[in-house]
């Protein structure tokens, strides 16, 4: 069967010729545009002066517009509309879009926006927490909080009380295919789109408001993304706009896509975080109680911050049972990118937070950081073999229900005999030992180890978005023509999606075409995001088949006179009793029996119900799980360091293909490790983004990769009933990263008796500090 | 302003061209040759998507201007495969799904085949910091220097 196999990507032959086509690459009609904006170069302020013609003057340039010059809604927020496409007057961040320019080139676009004069009167500008804090700047009324119990009196209980405070960065999406988009304007005033984004529909719907249209009036298709990683989910909303109101305009197919420069002063990123923490323990390592602060810097308009901060705040406990939890959450609005979904959206920093207790709790405690954390872990369900783990547990544990602090119980717990798996294949142990010597032998060169578990929570938090359509068509040869309403941007959504279309026909996945992803075809589909493609669209591509097969079933079966349920699709073949088809003599039969060989899907995740108000509820169909171990080696002079090795072991469930699979599980790891290590995010006092080109920013590169990487996918399926009990395997692999960070912490620990509290990303300045803040005079 | 005439060899062929006297030679690739294979990631040489060969020398072409390729001989991701086909770094990149979204592959394709055209016997070692100016968001890089790896021990022994 088509499924679990270790298929390549379907695009695979495409990518490694250079055929593969993304927006950029595509064709342009004849007297085709190209669009650019004019940026704000202050952070707050009111724009008192704009003079345009002499970027009107500049060679190529058709058209110069304005906020007053847009025909309807000037808006390209996912959330609130509370973000102009073009500036109305004030301005709120250094890179807001001012105005917009179109001219004949890419290159005349950008050159004439240069020459624009604009003045403005400077605003106070509210760049950090602490601004934001003292103004009471913020979205929402007032902080959230969720509660399990009473925190402060389970923290006070217990014999060992820790606090601290850490600041935790923001991280830049640096997909290496920058945003882009391009608009075909098409006869009565509907508009074409292609767009390289992770959600056409919401594209569709904000292309609509800007052109006074209803949503039919406009198409949008997404065939592929060179990498997004969220920051496709919302972020591509301003281009698809500007392209289809300048495309209106003048009548011409327009074009934008953003330099890299401007992709990273424009657009938003992750979220940073400052979380403030306080935890009991008892002197057996259990936590008593936890109480944690988040302060969010959600940037200037709201984007999707609020869901980002609330999975923040439900993923507080990662693996553990708390049996005492306050979790109060302040979305801070400040004059900077409105920061927006990136891979875990908020959960990773959420995780941290808890994690970083972990480990400090085992410091003082003096008790090895993956015991601290087994013996706090969930406990496993009735029927696991993981009981025989429970033994220790149950001591201290008693019969406390296994529930997260915002009341859902916990059913499918994994990481016990995942984390025993993992010790042993990474001889922890040995290992252990093995660091402690080379550290008590070498006084400048520490080596650390650092182990983290994932729990991560699967399924939108907005409860209606977990929903997904699918069309299939098969035609009189056989061939099958399949569309679902996920997009896809590396992950191979579509061949993972393919294998459960031909799996349903029991043909060869040869049979199956996908085609891009297109509003026309599939509508009001939900963002490619939460982890929830497979899940989603392959539950929707299997009823569109199943109904198809059904009928196929029901008319050769009266045919032959058998039951329809005796009618078996396998090896391209459809068994009919007696009678044995090709798929494709038994299509040209149904279709000239004149019956319908085209379907939709529909599929709705069962089970979740969620008040993110109360902070109560079942938010998530499920978990998926993770655990990985690394070290590295630090230099104590200069704070450098080299990841080692990685052991990985990850809960993909079934995996519908475990190459595809495995490829984001490392990926994603080596992408929460750079989140935490060298990935710096640097604004000056102006609001000025400094680090705004790969030249600054540094993401891992080849030579960063752990030189030892071990990566596993866990032998199990999923308790619920999910695409041939599959599990979601975008987001969870890159919390795995956080054991880098907390491998670096080990190894800074190792210079002095004190807790190192490294901050994020533990950056070879932080690295060094923090070997400075503890060391006993090395 | 007057258009520069340039004469060069691309992937084995004789191409001419006009260009802008100040347009980049990955502009010219994409725009007037319709080669649309190297990509601009980053525009300033850092991330390595738009890496093709000049006369054997791995080159970004964002920062060379069209005009110099003139008597050159360019080398881009659209020549690897002769004859439909595939090079067995191609092949390898697909077998050990070395690739995710594929955008950053063809540069890579270009650094790795120039490397096994050098060192047919590469180290792991060697691998990683020759490949290190070509950035990858997704993959992590591990079936990357796999799939390089193998296809030098596959091609030592096929030679």
């Amino acid at each position: 069967m088509s499924v679990t196999k270790p298929l390549p990507h379907d695009s695979a032959p495409l990518h490694v010729t250079g055929a593969a086509r993304y927006v950029d690459d595509t064709p342009l009609p004849a007297g085709a545009l190209h669009l650019a904006f004019g940026l704000s170069t202050i952070a707050h302020g009111e724009i008192t002066g704009l003079d345009l013609d002499p970027v009107r003057a500049m060679p190529g340039v058709v058209a110069v517009l304005t906020a007053a010059d847009l025909p309807f809604a000037n808006d390209v927020s996912p959330s609130a509309h509370d973000e102009p496409l073009l500036a109305d007057g004030t301005v709120h961040y250094v890179g807001q879009p001012v105005f917009l320019v179109v001219a004949t080139s890419h290159l005349a676009a950008r050159k004439a926006v240069r020459a624009a004069v604009v003045t403005y009167r400077e605003l106070d500008a509210l760049l950090t927490i602490d601004a934001a804090l003292a103004a009471d700047s913020r979205f929402e009324e007032g902080p959230r909080i969720y509660e399990k119990g009473d925190a402060a009196a389970a923290i006070a209980a217990g014999s060992h009380i820790i606090e601290d405070t850490f600041e935790l960065g923001g991280q830049e999406h640096f997909y290496l295919e920058g945003q882009a988009a391009l608009a075909l304007p098409q006869e009565g005033g509907d508009m074409m789109v292609c767009s390289s984004t992770q959600h056409p529909t919401e594209i569709q719907h904000k292309v609509a408001e800007a052109l006074g249209v209803p949503m039919h009036g406009v198409r949008v298709e997404t065939r592929r993304m060179g990498g997004g990683f969220g920051g496709k989910e919302s972020q591509g909303n301003a281009l698809a706009v500007a392209c289809a109101v300048a495309a209106r305009l003048t009548g011409r197919a327009c074009a934008m896509r953003y330099d890299r420069d401007d992709d990273m002063i424009i657009t938003g990123k992750r979220h940073d975080f400052r979380i403030t923490y306080k935890a009991g323990f008892n002197a057996d390592g259990r936590i008593t109680g936890v109480d944690f602060v988040h302060y969010t810097r959600c940037g200037w308009a709201q984007d999707l911050s609020l869901p980002v901060a609330d999975r923040a705040m439900l993923h507080a406990d990662n693996a553990y049972l708390l049996p005492a939890a306050r979790i109060e959450s302040h979305r801070l609005r400040t004059n900077t990118q409105s920061a927006t979904a990136y891979r875990g959206f908020g959960g990773p920093q959420g995780m941290v937070g808890i994690e970083r207790i972990m480990d400090h709790a085992a410091h003082v405690l003096g008790i090895d950081p993956v015991e601290i954390r087994q013996r706090n872990f969930y406990r496993p369900p009735q029927d696991s073999s993981s009981k025989k783990h429970l033994a220790k547990q149950e001591v201290t544990t008693d019969l406390q229900p296994n529930t997260t602090p915002y009341g859902m119980e916990v059913e499918d717990f994994e990481l016990h005999d995942m984390t025993q798996t993992l010790l042993a294949s990474s001889e922890y142990a040995a290992r252990r030992v093995a660091v402690a010597e080379w550290n008590a032998a070498n006084p400048i060169l520490k080596k650390g180890l650092g182990f983290s578990p994932v729990k991560f929570g699967i399924s939108f938090t907005l409860t209606h978005l977990n929903q997904a359509g699918a069309l299939v068509h098969v035609y009189q040869d056989g061939s099958i023509h399949l569309n679902h309403g996920g997009t896809e941007m590396g992950q191979g959504l579509n061949q993972k999606v393919a294998q459960v279309a031909a799996a349903r026909f029991g043909v060869q996945l040869e049979a199956v075409r996908i085609t891009a992803t297109d509003t026309a075809k599939v509508p009001n589909t939900s963002a490619t995001a939460a982890s929830s493609g497979s899940d989603l669209n392959g539950m929707a591509v299997k009823a569109a088949c199943d109904t198809i097969r059904d009928r196929m079933a029901a008319y050769l079966a009266e045919r032959h006179q058998v039951a329809p349920g005796s009618v078996v699709f396998q090896d391209g073949a459809v068994q009919v009793g007696a009678a044995n088809y090709s798929f494709a003599e038994a299509a040209q039969a149904v279709y000239e029996g004149r019956v319908s060989l085209s379907a939709t899907g529909f599929y709705k995740t069962p089970k979740i119900k969620w008040d993110r108000i109360k902070g109560q509820g079942r938010p998530f169909f499920y978990f998926a799980y993770g655990c990985a171990l690394t070290e590295v080696v630090i230099d104590t002079l200069t704070g450098e360091y080299r990841i080692l090795r990685a052991d990985i072991l990850h809960d993909a469930g079934a995996s519908l293909n475990p190459a595809l699979d495995i490829g984001q599980v490392e990926g994603g790891y080596v992408q929460g490790a750079g989140w935490l290590t060298s990935e710096e995010l640097v604004w000056d006092d102006a609001g000025r983004l400094r680090t705004y080109a790969p030249s600054t920013y540094k993401i891992p590169a080849c030579s960063d990769r752990p030189d030892v990487f071990n990566v596993a996918l866990w032998d199990g399926q999923n308790r619920e009933e999910t695409i041939y009990r599959s599990k979601a395997v975008g987001e969870p692999p890159f919390m795995l990263g956080i054991s880098a960070w907390l491998a670096l912490s080990d190894a800074v620990s190792a210079c002095g008796s004190a807790y190192p509290s490294l901050n994020a990303p533990a950056t070879a300045e932080e690295v060094w500090h923090g070997v400075r803040r503890i060391n006993d005079g090395i | 302003m007057s258009k520069i005439h340039v004469t060069t060899t691309i992937n084995d062929d004789e191409v001419e061209f006009l260009c802008d006297p100040r347009e980049s030679l990955l502009d010219v690739l994409r725009d007037r040759l319709s080669l649309t294979g190297a990509k601009e990631g980053c525009g300033t040489g850092d991330c390595g998507a738009c890496t093709v060969t000049v006369d054997g020398r791995l080159v970004c072409a964002c920062l060379m201007l069209g005009a110099e390729a003139e008597g050159k001989s360019i080398g881009t991701v659209e020549g690897i495969a002769t004859d439909e086909e595939l090079h067995p770094l191609q092949q390898k990149f697909i077998e050990y799904a070395a690739l995710q979204c594929g955008i950053c592959t063809p540069g890579i394709l270009v650094a790795a085949k120039n490397l096994l055209e050098r060192n047919p016997d590469p180290t792991e070692t060697e691998v990683r910091y020759w490949l290190a100016g070509n950035l990858c968001r997704c993959t992590g890089y591990d079936k990357i220097i796999r799939a390089v790896m193998d296809t030098a021990a596959e091609m030592r022994e096929a030679s």
